[in-house]
C-alpha cells in the first residue's frame, strides 16, 4: 500500500463547486457542439440551450477559484510571472494548464453564447457556419472536454492519498461531466417545449454516459485497491450511496421508460450524484 | 556567496530539548500554535506554517523489552527535485543561490497546490497572511553568512549545517561509526530521495517510522500526469463516439 505523510491542502467547497460547474459547462459545450455538427434542424434548439447554459456557468468558475485563493487579488500571478511580467505556463502542472484552458475555453463559450443568444432573442442567422464555424466548435468542444477532465488530473498530480493513487480520476470526472451535462440539458428541454426527437437523443446519450461513468467508477476503485478503504467511514459511504443512486436509478429509468416524469427524475438524480461524487472525492481524501 | 548548503540531522544525538524549535520561532517571528497536550512529550504535533522545526518523539520497544524514544528534529528537506516547486503555478517557489527551496511571500497567492504535493507534510497555509509557508533554511541568515537558527541553537550538534558535500561526508562517516559499534539498524535518509535532499537524516529505524516515505514511495506528483491524461483522452474519445452515435440516429426510440 502506498505511504502518504502529506498534509491536506484544504481545498473545500469553492473547489467542489468549481469542479462540478466546470465539468457541467465543459460537457454541455461539447454536447452542444456535437449536436450542432451531427444533428438535424430539429436539434438546433437543444444545441442552442447548451451554448446558452455553458457561458453563465463557466463565468462562475473563475470567481470561485479566486475566492479560494489565500490572496485573491493575486489571481493574475497564475498567468503572469509577477517578477518578470512574462507569461506563466507549466505544462506539467495541471493547475497552470487548467488556468489557461479555463481562459481559452471561456472565449469559445462566450462567442457561442453570443451566437446562440442572437438566434434565440433576435432571430439572427447563426454566424458560426461553414468550415470555419465547424472548426471553431470542434476546438471549443476539445477545450470543454479538457476542462471537464483535467480537474481529476489536478487532484492526481499531487502526493495525496487516493488522489495520487489512481489513473482513473481524470476519466471519471470527464465521464461525470458529460453525464451531468446531458442531464442538465434533458432537464431544460423537457421543461420547455422541444422536439421529441431531440429529447430522445438526449436520453440515449445520457444512457451512454451513465454507463461510461459507471465503468470509470469501477476502474477508479480497482486502481485504488486497498487505498479505497479510506472511504469506508459511514459519512463517505453515505455519499457513495448517493453517487451510486445518481448512476443506477437513472440508468434503470432510462431503460424502463422514456416518459417525461421519469426522465426529469433521472436528470435530477444524475446532477445530485455528480455533485456528490466531487464532494466525496475532494473531502474524503483530505481527512 | 552562492554555495550548496545542507543540514545533517543525527537523530542518535537528539535529546528532545526543542531548542531548535524555539530558536526557529524566535528568529522567524513565528507565534506558533497553542500547545496540544496528549499522552506524549510532543506538544508541537506537526510541521506547518507555524512549526518549521518539529521534534518528533517516537516510542519504541527495545530488544530487552524496555521503552525508548526515537527522537528526530524534522524540517523541510529542501529537495533537489521538489514536489512543491514542480506543481507551483505562480513560480513563487524557487531555488535560491544556496540551492535551497524558498517560497517567495511576494509572489505566492495561496492556492495551496504545494501543500497537496509535499510528501513530507512540511508546508502549511497561514490564514493570517493568506500564504503557504515553510522553513526558509534561514535564507536571510545565510545571506548574512550566519548559521540557520536551529543549527546554531542545537546543544548536542544533532543538527549540523554546512556545505552539502561536507554534510554527506560527515553523515557517511557517522553511519560507518555506528554500524561499527553494532548498531545495524542505523541508516541514512536523503542521499537518494528526490534527487538528494538538502536535509539528511541519520535514522535508527525505517524511514516510515519517522513519517518519511521510503525510497519506493518518495515520488514526484508529475508521475501521474501521463496516465491520468491518457485515461481522460480515452474516456473523451469513447464519450464523443457515443454522442456522435446517439445524435446521428434520426429520432429513434429513446
Amino acid at each position: 500500500m502506498p505511504q502518504h505523510f502529506v498534509a491536506p491542502p484544504q481545498w473545500e467547497w469553492y473547489i467542489v463547486w468549481y469542479f462540478f460547474l466546470g465539468g457541467l459547462a465543459g460537457g454541455a459545450y461539447a454536447l452542444g457542439a456535437i449536436l450542432r455538427l451531427m444533428g438535424d434542424q430539429r436539434d438546433a434548439p437543444v444545441s442552442r440551450i447548451a451554448f446558452l447554459l455553458t457561458f453563465p456557468l463557466l463565468a462562475i468558475c473563475p470567481i470561485l477559484l479566486t475566492l479560494d485563493l489565500g490572496r485573491p487579488l493575486r489571481f493574475w500571478h497564475m498567468m503572469i510571472d509577477s517578477r518578470t511580467f512574462t507569461l506563466n505556463f507549466k505544462y506539467w502542472s495541471p493547475m497552470s494548464v487548467g488556468v489557461w484552458v479555463l481562459l481559452v475555453f471561456s472565449l469559445f463559450a462566450l462567442i457561442s453564447f453570443l451566437e446562440a443568444f442572437g438566434t434565440w432573442r433576435s432571430g439572427k442567422a447563426p454566424f458560426l457556419t461553414g468550415g470555419l464555424g465547424r472548426l471553431f466548435m470542434i476546438v471549443g468542444a476539445f477545450f470543454g472536454l479538457f476542462l471537464a477532465g483535467y480537474t481529476g488530473v489536478l487532484l492526481s498530480v499531487s502526493n495525496q492519498p487516493v488522489w495520487s493513487d489512481t489513473w482513473a480520476l481524470g476519466g471519471l470526472f470527464l465521464a461525470s461531466g458529460l453525464s451531468v451535462a446531458a442531464a442538465a440539458l434533458t432537464l431544460m428541454t423537457r421543461l420547455g417545449r422541444h422536439e421529441a426527437s431531440a429529447e430522445a437523443k438526449l436520453t440515449r446519450v445520457d444512457r451512454y454516459f451513465t454507463v461510461l461513468e459507471l465503468v470509470l467508477l469501477v476502474a477508479f476503485f480497482v486502481s485504488l485497491g486497498a487505498v479505497g478503504s479510506q472511504f469506508l467511514q459511514p459519512r463517505w459511504l453515505a455519499l457513495w450511496v448517493v453517487v451510486l443512486i445518481g448512476i443506477l436509478v437513472p440508468l434503470g429509468l432510462h431503460l424502463a421508460s422514456a416518459r417525461r416524469t421519469p426522465a426529469l427524475l433521472a436528470a435530477v438524480l444524475t446532477l445530485v450524484g455528480g455533485l456528490a461524487l466531487r464532494i466525496v472525492v475532494v473531502f474524503g481524501a483530505q481527512m | 556567496m552562492a554555495r550548496t548548503v545542507g543540514f545533517f540531522t543525527d537523530t542518535t544525538l537528539c535529546i528532545g530539548c526543542k531548542a531548535c524549535e524555539v530558536a526557529c520561532k524566535e528568529w522567524n517571528q513565528l507565534p506558533g500554535h497553542a500547545p496540544a497536550f496528549g499522552d506524549g512529550y510532543d506538544n508541537t504535533g506537526q510541521l506547518d506554517e507555524q512549526n518549521w522545526r518539529h521534534v518528533q518523539f517516537h516510542e519504541r520497544t527495545t530488544p530487552k523489552g524496555g521503552v525508548a524514544w526515537n527522537m528526530m528534529s524534522d524540517v523541510c528537506k529542501h529537495c533537489t527535485q521538489a514536489s512543491c516547486m514542480e506543481v507551483c503555478p505562480t513560480n513563487a517557489i524557487i531555488k535560491t543561490e544556496f540551492d535551497t527551496v524558498y517560497i517567495q511571500p511576494s509572489v505566492c497567492n495561496g492556492c495551496r497546490d504545494c501543500i497537496a504535493a509535499c510528501p513530507y507534510h512540511v508546508i502549511g497555509f497561514d490564514e493570517a497572511s493568506g500564504l503557504a509557508r515553510k522553513c526558509t533554511f534561514c535564507y536571510d541568515r545565510l545571506q548574512a553568512n550566519l548559521l540557520p537558527a536551529c543549527a546554531k541553537a542545537c546543544p548536542t550538534e544533532s543538527i549540523k549545517f554546512g556545505d552539502l558535500g561536507t554534510m554527506r561526508e560527515i553523515a557517511g562517516a557517522r553511519l560507518n561509526q555506528l554500524r561499527g559499534q553494532g548498531m545495524a539498524e542505523a541508516r541514512l535518509y536523503g542521499d537518494k530521495e528526490y534527487g538528494g535532499l538538502h536535509a539528511l537524516f541519520l535514522l535508527t529505524d525505517k524511514p516510515e517510522a519517522y513519517g518519511l516515505p521510503n525510497a519506493e514511495n518518495a515520488v514526484l506528483p508529475s508521475r501521474n500526469n501521463i496516465r491520468n491524461y491518457l485515461g481522460s483522452v480515452v474516456t473523451a474519445a469513447i464519450g464523443v463516439v457515443g454522442a456522435v452515435f446517439a445524435f446521428r440516429e434520426r429520432g429513434g426510440k429513446g
